[in-house]
């Protein structure tokens, strides 16, 4: 099995669907010379040409909106919003365009859409290019929210959404572009509502997203060395959201963290917790704790925005609380 | 559903000068679309109507002629204001009477309504009630039309009160720079809900300005005349089907009653409300065409009767089922 980084699966993704398919094309703000501000589209518009690669004013509502358009016309466009921080000027064209023409026309239209965008912070960008918005997307019917963490699901949930009929909303982490992990020689498509166990245990369930499943993992290996047993689960996608999984894992440990790094009031982990205590409240031998940033915009200070976001220790102190340790 | 469109509808062949045969074929579809809006107000106003209602009495000449003008495979999005524009684009009357009562036999199977009317099989990818909504939708099906080389136009319905927000002006530059087959019809009523176009825009009264911004082909319209408006849209269509770029049509018209129906139009005085009844598009047609009462009468007889064939039909449509409602979330 080749090593190749997050970044690198993003773009494999979108090269062997462009390839397949003459619907799929990108469109975005600086992707094509430039290869995106992240580096993903580099040599995709050597190949495809600037039709099918195409840069963008900076216009997010029309960006988004011609990607609505074009996908009620029949094809499957990959639109690229630079930072998840600037999807909130798109949120009109997402939230009550893409999210409801299907239901509004009764079933009559698809809209096959799907907006990549990256935020997270831990590099210090300020208030405006770091922010975790995830769970207002969630909140929308009609939308599908996927925040893939390793190279390998990265490029089999892109795979997956690109083809999926329904609008996506596909969030990556700046800070996982490096990270290598192993993939399959061909791409293998992840159904979308499937989470990943990425790491067996007996004691205590962390389910975490993005960033934070590599923290947790860091967690849960300190934890393992004071004999605590911990369990990583990663959701993958956000809606839909494999309960399944998440309930029977708690159900067989009793004990639950959700993490994240979006603000843990109304987060992401606001849900999973909700969902667990009502589905394994019988189960539960501890509170449910909760890690995630502090209700502040991310500061710009090194110092104050290390403060903010959560990290290992973050979890690792949840875990032990759960435990009574 | 049966077919009431070979009598009412025309389908003119491209170029053809408009003969008074076609212009007797628009003034019936107009009569129509005016009958059915009286009506829907009628019923609103007894209550009988869920929701609230948008009518474009007085603007039925920009729908037909637009809409006359497109061809099979062409696509639009509309607006709140979107009856007009629906019928003339040949959905069943019934279709669209249903929709406004909520049944599944309506053209959005009740999860729609008046504000979201759609018809993808007559190219109707949706009536949109946010302002300006439509038009970054209309690009982008301008930008697949062009980059599978197909002969269809994407087109744009909105009023001169969108011309002011973000979505307008973003769809407009990418469009332009991108050359897709896009006609964006700017129906200028004057009125942007309560507000005059002098309060909501420095050039309402000319908003080609707007389209030379983004340096985008536009055409003047005298959107009461019927044969000017299917004029210019049969010469923007063309030019955008070709390739050659989006155009910008200017219309200009009246919104003769109020922005919602019920609404008492305090903003709004006796001589404006007389100017707009002057420049009744119908009025206009049937002098051009010299119309006796004999003929005029016959027409308005069939348009009544099509009316009431679709409120009969739209009351005894099928209610959905409450979980319905849980459906159509998803593909």
């Amino acid at each position: 099995m080749p090593e190749i980084t997050y970044r690198e699966a993003v773009r494999d993704a979108l090269g062997k669907a462009m390839r397949k398919d003459e619907d799929v094309f990108i469109m975005g703000e600086d992707i094509a010379e430039m290869g995106g501000s992240m580096a993903v589209t580099q040599g995709l518009l050597e190949e495809f040409g600037p039709e099918r690669v195409r840069n963008t004013p900076i216009s997010e509502m029309a960006i988004v909106g011609a990607g609505i358009g074009a996908a009620m016309a029949g094809m499957r466009p990959i639109v690229e919003i630079m930072y998840e921080d600037f999807l909130t000027l798109s949120l009109e064209q997402i939230v009550n365009q893409a999210a409801k023409h299907r239901y509004m026309s009764g079933g009559q239209l698809t809209v096959p859409l799907t907006i990549r965008t990256q935020g997270g912070a831990g590099w210090s960008p300020g208030a405006q290019h770091a922010q975790q918005l995830e769970a207002w997307l969630v909140h929308v019917p009609g939308l599908k929210v996927v925040y893939p963490s390793t190279p390998e699901d990265v490029r089999g949930l892109l795979w997956t959404s690109i083809y999926d009929d329904n609008p996506i909303i596909f969030f990556e982490h700046r800070l996982l572009y490096p990270v290598k992990g192993d993939v399959p020689e061909e791409i293998e498509p992840i159904p979308l509502g499937k989470a990943r166990t990425i790491r067996e245990g007996t004691d205590v369930t962390v389910i975490a997203i993005g960033p934070l499943v590599h923290r947790a993992l860091d967690a849960a290996k300190q934890a393992e060395d004071e004999g605590i047993s911990v369990e990583v689960i990663d959701p993958r996608t956000l809606q839909p959201l494999d309960e399944d999984s998440i309930v029977a894992s708690v159900k067989k440990t009793n004990r639950a963290v959700v993490a994240h790094e979006a603000v843990t009031r109304m987060g992401f982990g606001a849900e999973v917790t909700s969902v667990l205590q009502y589905k394994a409240f019988d189960y539960l031998d501890a509170p449910i704790e909760r890690v995630g940033a502090k209700f502040a915009p991310l500061a710009f200070a090194p110092v104050m925005e290390q403060f903010i976001i959560p990290h290992a220790e973050d979890v690792l102190a949840a875990i032990k609380r759960t435990v009574g340790k | 559903m049966e077919t009431y469109t070979a009598r009412v509808m025309a389908k003119v062949e491209k170029k053809r000068a408009l003969n008074d045969e076609t212009l007797r074929d628009f003034l019936r579809e107009m009569l129509l679309i005016r009958r059915f809006e009286e009506k829907v107000e009628e019923q609103f106003r007894a209550g009988e109507l869920p929701g609230f209602l948008h009518v474009a009495i007085g603007q039925e000449a920009v729908a037909v002629g637009v809409c006359q003008a497109m061809e099979e495979g062409d696509v639009f999005a509309s607006t709140h204001r979107a009856h007009g524009h629906t019928l003339a684009r040949g959905t069943h009357p019934n279709a669209v009477m249903a929709e406004l009562y909520g049944k599944m036999e309506g053209c959005s199977h009740g999860y729609g309504g008046s504000m979201h009317l759609y018809d993808v099989e007559r190219g109707n990818y949706g009536a949109n009630a946010v302002i300006g909504g439509g038009l970054p939708h209309v690009t982008g099906a301008g930008l697949a039309f062009k980059l599978r080389d197909e002969p269809r136009v994407a087109v744009a319905f909105f009023g001169d009160g969108a011309t002011n927000i973000g979505t307008f002006h973003e769809s407009l530059n990418l469009a332009q720079l991108w050359k897709t087959k896009t006609v964006f019809v700017c129906e200028n009523n004057h009125w942007a809900e309560s507000t005059p176009g002098w309060q909501h825009s420095p050039v309402w009264d000319d908003m080609s300005k707007r389209a030379l911004a983004y340096d985008m082909r536009s055409i003047k319209v005298d959107g009461q005349d019927i044969q000017a408006v299917f004029d210019a849209s049969q010469e923007a269509l063309e030019h955008a089907r070709s390739g050659e770029g989006p155009v910008f049509l200017d219309v200009e018209t009246y919104r003769m009653h109020g922005h919602f129906i019920g609404d008492p139009q305090v903003y709004r005085t006796k001589e404006d409300r007389d100017e707009a009844a002057q420049n009744d598009p119908i009025v206009r047609l049937r002098e051009r065409l010299a119309l006796g009462d004999d003929e005029f009468e016959s027409f308005d007889a069939q348009a009544h009767e099509i009316v009431d064939a679709a409120l009969e039909f739209a009351k005894n449509g099928t209610d959905p089922q409450p979980e319905d409602a849980l459906k159509n979330v998803y593909a």
